[in-house]
């Protein structure tokens, strides 16, 4: 039973973050493309998720922890891109 | 001129980067019993310093945290080397590792283990590494 139900909320995932790649793809704007990644690595962390539930296993759970991690990172690197041209300052006051 | 403001960028950081960095050295004791290990620790405690760099500049990371990561790199293969070289003390092959288990005060029984020493030394090089490549890319204007 609890397999059926996570095997169908894991197409579920699969088809939204399909939606999410034809917006990275589509996407007219860069923040669009932007926003579109960092919600695709959500998507990948409830896929890893699902999966470990349905492999039964718990060795997969700091994954999702160091993927949440890293997608944070990403994003804010690239919205500091966009919004100062740069992405480390050597001082900020300047 | 107007001045950014990045007050919840900045907030944030101080936060989070705490909870990176308790994460990144959970990850790395965990790596002999469970998934981590001197790499992805290394890598985690480096993605702790780059959300630092991103949220404030490279002159206030380096007044907080003083440190010279070339010479940190060269510190953490001395480590390894030291560790690997140790075993020829006890006439024993290069890279020979030993453990016990201990009664140590609050912790109780622990499997001490020199593994982890050589683990540091990785852990130390992964660190440097990152962080002078990080900042040689940053730094060229």
């Amino acid at each position: 039973m609890l397999d059926i139900v996570v095997s169908i909320s894991l197409v579920a995932v699969v088809l939204s973050m399909i939606g999410i790649v034809y917006r990275v793809i589509k996407g007219p704007t860069t923040p669009d493309r932007v926003i579109a990644l960092d919600s695709l690595g959500i998507g990948l962390i409830s896929v890893i998720g699902l999966i470990s539930i349905l492999m039964r296993t718990s060795v997969f759970l700091e994954v999702i922890l160091l993927l949440g991690i890293l997608a944070f990172i990403g994003t804010v690197a690239f919205s500091k891109y966009l919004e100062k041209g740069e992405i480390i300052q050597r001082d900020r006051d300047k | 001129m107007k001045k950014p403001n990045d007050l919840i960028l900045k907030t944030v950081t101080k936060v989070i980067s705490f909870i990176i960095i308790l994460f990144s050295l959970h990850l790395f004791f965990a790596g002999h019993y469970e998934p981590g290990g001197g790499f992805i620790g290394g890598l985690m405690t480096a993605a702790a310093l780059v959300l630092l760099l991103l949220a404030y500049d490279m002159k206030t990371v380096n007044t907080i945290l003083p440190f010279n990561y070339k010479i940190m790199t060269a510190l953490g293969l001395l480590i390894a080397v030291l560790t690997s070289a140790g075993a020829l003390l006890f006439n024993v092959p290069f890279l020979t590792h030993a453990y016990d288990y201990f009664e140590l005060p609050l912790l109780g029984e622990t499997s001490l283990h020199t593994a982890v020493l050589f683990d540091i030394g990785v852990y130390l090089v992964v660190i440097g590494i990152t962080m002078t490549i990080i900042q040689t890319i940053g730094e060229s204007e």
